[in-house]
């Protein structure tokens, strides 16, 4: 039997039902885990053992009167900017430092719901901007997989608990791949829903229109348990759709002759491409062909266009989002201002963190006037048109698989003062998001330095039980799922 | 495309940002790059594109006006930097200062 923290959830959660194993010796096992590898990998900011033994011994109660929900007594983690009540909330920014939450984000409500222990809160870019968990106030989140290199963001953290086994499962966020890519960077399982399948009510808003809470799991079985008990309707979001929720958990073993997948002609043409990248991504692809699934060319011709798009419209969200730091219902406040404009402008600069400071900047500028038509109008017609070519692919093929990120995982501060090519890092994962549609990582083999890559799948609006779907028969086929970082020289 | 420190300036000040000089000459260099980059936007032809606000088609979201349980006073004051008589404190408005 692996260690207790090992597991998944699945097996954790069958064992439990049996009384094999107890809530409490599960999370104390995973609390240990923490203790060993955190001070090396800093995924956690904030973890709450003695609140997350409570939870587990409640969980260990249930289960003993027969009451058992989806997830009792399965250890999670939260990305640090999904609001947990009287569990600090940062956003990994020293503006919120301090911030404890009066409430509950509508997801925690339903982690709860379905019996979760709630361990802790995980690193991240601050407040979502980045793709490397390098823009921490908390210091930078560490790969597993080599610990000189970036674990990819802005859900960092998230996806380093889950690939050290810091948890089983965790929760992140997703606006321009931030699930995705840090999934694909540490070897685990990560899907950003469809926009509107999981309520945003407490997650902390970076750009409305972009923003998805999102599972992180050691594999796509765990990934489609959590999906279940996550997503639906909430009248408190009212972006979130009303739309029944299926078993996303109900795929089998399956052969997938009956799906068409579309490889997007302009992914290929795409620079910068990793040959590592390529290689894997080819290998992935005949497995699918080899599961029965017809493999065709499609078009997304805005492609080159999505990361300008995406770069326009998120900061010009954000800086609107962010307008409410203002040093004067929660957070931190500059105390040696005597006016209030003046306490504004000093709170905001010491709180927040150069990146996210130019992205105000350049959302600002962007939304200014005598800018708006030729910035955010033209970037939000450009985005019309990349849903267009969504829609169009659509029509040809049931799912489109592409690489999630151009390289494996680059070293820490590589790209420090270039804030322009970790942009363009995000090139296959952006368009996700400007078109609302869901997309999938799945582990699809390593790199010749032993970094993890990242098959992407995406489909259709709504259409996650097919990814996961072609996700659970492409691990099955094969072995990247059950490689695991060696952790022994991290403390 | 350049962007004056001036610009850098007026739009930190729109923003609420007080900015050190170091900083201006970081951000106006690194906001150029990144605007000359969204620049190629004016390569796609848009005339007559609807912009998109939302990814999903929704009509507007309505609830019936009834009451509900919210927050209660104290919680939500629990967070402020400086509250006083139930409500948040900051500084001076209007008039001098001194």
């Amino acid at each position: 039997m692996n260690k207790l923290h090992e597991m998944t959830i699945h097996q954790a959660r069958t064992l439990l039902e049996k009384k094999e194993i107890s809530s409490e010796d599960l999370t104390r096992s995973v609390l240990a885990q923490i203790d060993r590898v955190n001070p090396g990998l800093n995924a956690y900011i904030t973890v709450s053992g003695d609140d997350a033994m409570a939870q587990a011994r409640q969980a260990d109660q249930a289960i003993s009167r027969g009451e058992t929900a989806p997830l009792t007594g399965i250890p999670l983690a939260i990305k640090d900017l999904i609001c947990t009540k009287g569990v600090r909330t940062t956003c990994g920014s020293k503006i919120l430092e301090n911030f404890i939450p009066p409430y509950d984000a509508a997801v925690i409500k339903k982690l709860r719901q379905a019996g979760a222990v709630v361990v802790g809160k995980l690193n991240m870019d601050e407040f979502a901007m980045g793709s490397s968990t390098e823009h921490s106030a908390f210091g930078p989140t560490r790969n597993p997989w080599d610990p000189t290199r970036i674990p990819g963001g802005s859900s960092g953290g998230s996806a380093v608990a889950v690939a050290a086994d810091m948890c089983l499962g965790a929760l992140g966020s997703d606006t321009g791949g931030s699930i995705r890519q840090p999934a694909a960077h540490c070897g685990v399982v990560g899907l950003k829903p469809t926009y509107g399948r999981v309520s945003r009510f407490g997650l902390v808003a970076f750009a409305s229109s972009l923003d998805q809470i999102g599972p992180l799991a050691k594999n796509v079985t765990d990934c489609a348990l959590l999906l279940n008990a996550v997503a639906g309707y909430d009248p408190a979001d009212s972006t979130s759709v009303p739309r029944s929720v299926p078993d996303y958990a109900g795929f089998s073993s399956s052969d997938l002759k009956d799906l068409t997948i579309g490889i997007p002609r302009e992914y290929q043409s795409t620079g910068g491409m990793d040959p590592d990248v390529s290689r894997a991504m080819t290998e992935a692809v005949r497995k699918i062909e080899d599961l029965g699934a017809s493999v065709v060319s499609v078009s997304l011709p805005h492609t080159a266009y999505a990361v300008a798009a995406y770069y326009v419209i998120a900061p010009s969200e954000a800086s609107s989002n962010l307008a409410r730091y203002d040093g004067v219902k929660y957070g931190r406040r500059d105390t040696d201002a005597e006016t209030l404009i003046d306490m504004y402008r000093q709170t905001r600069a010491k709180g927040f963190g150069p990146e996210v400071q130019r992205r105000i900047i350049i959302g600002t500028y962007a939304l200014s006037a005598g800018y708006y038509d030729a910035y955010y109008g033209k970037a939000s017609q450009v985005r019309t048109l990349i849903t267009d070519d969504f829609r169009k692919a659509f029509e040809r093929c049931d799912v489109i698989a592409s690489p999630v990120t151009p390289t494996p995982a680059w070293k820490i501060g590589e790209m420090a003062d270039d804030p322009l090519s970790m942009y363009l890092s995000d090139i296959f994962t952006l368009s996700a998001n400007l078109a609302g549609v869901p997309g999938l990582s799945v582990p699809c083999g390593f790199s010749r330095d032993g970094l993890p890559i990242g098959l992407q799948l995406m489909g259709p609006h709504f259409a996650e039980d097919t990814l996961l779907k072609v996700a659970y028969n492409f691990e099955q086929a094969t072995d990247f799922h059950t490689k695991k970082p060696n952790l022994k020289d991290i403390s | 495309m350049k962007i004056s420190t001036d610009e850098v300036l007026h739009v930190a000040q729109l923003a609420r940002l007080k900015l050190d000089d170091e900083a201006v000459g970081k951000f106006s260099g690194q906001v150029a790059d990144i605007l000359d980059y969204v620049e190629t936007l004016n390569q796609v032809d848009t005339t007559g594109i609807t912009p998109t606000s939302h990814a999903i088609s929704l009509t507007n979201a309505l609830r019936d006006d009834k009451p509900a349980v919210h927050l209660d006073r104290e919680d939500v004051l629990a967070n402020a930097p400086e509250k006083g008589e139930g409500a948040f404190i900051v500084p001076r408005i209007i008039g001098d200062p001194s």
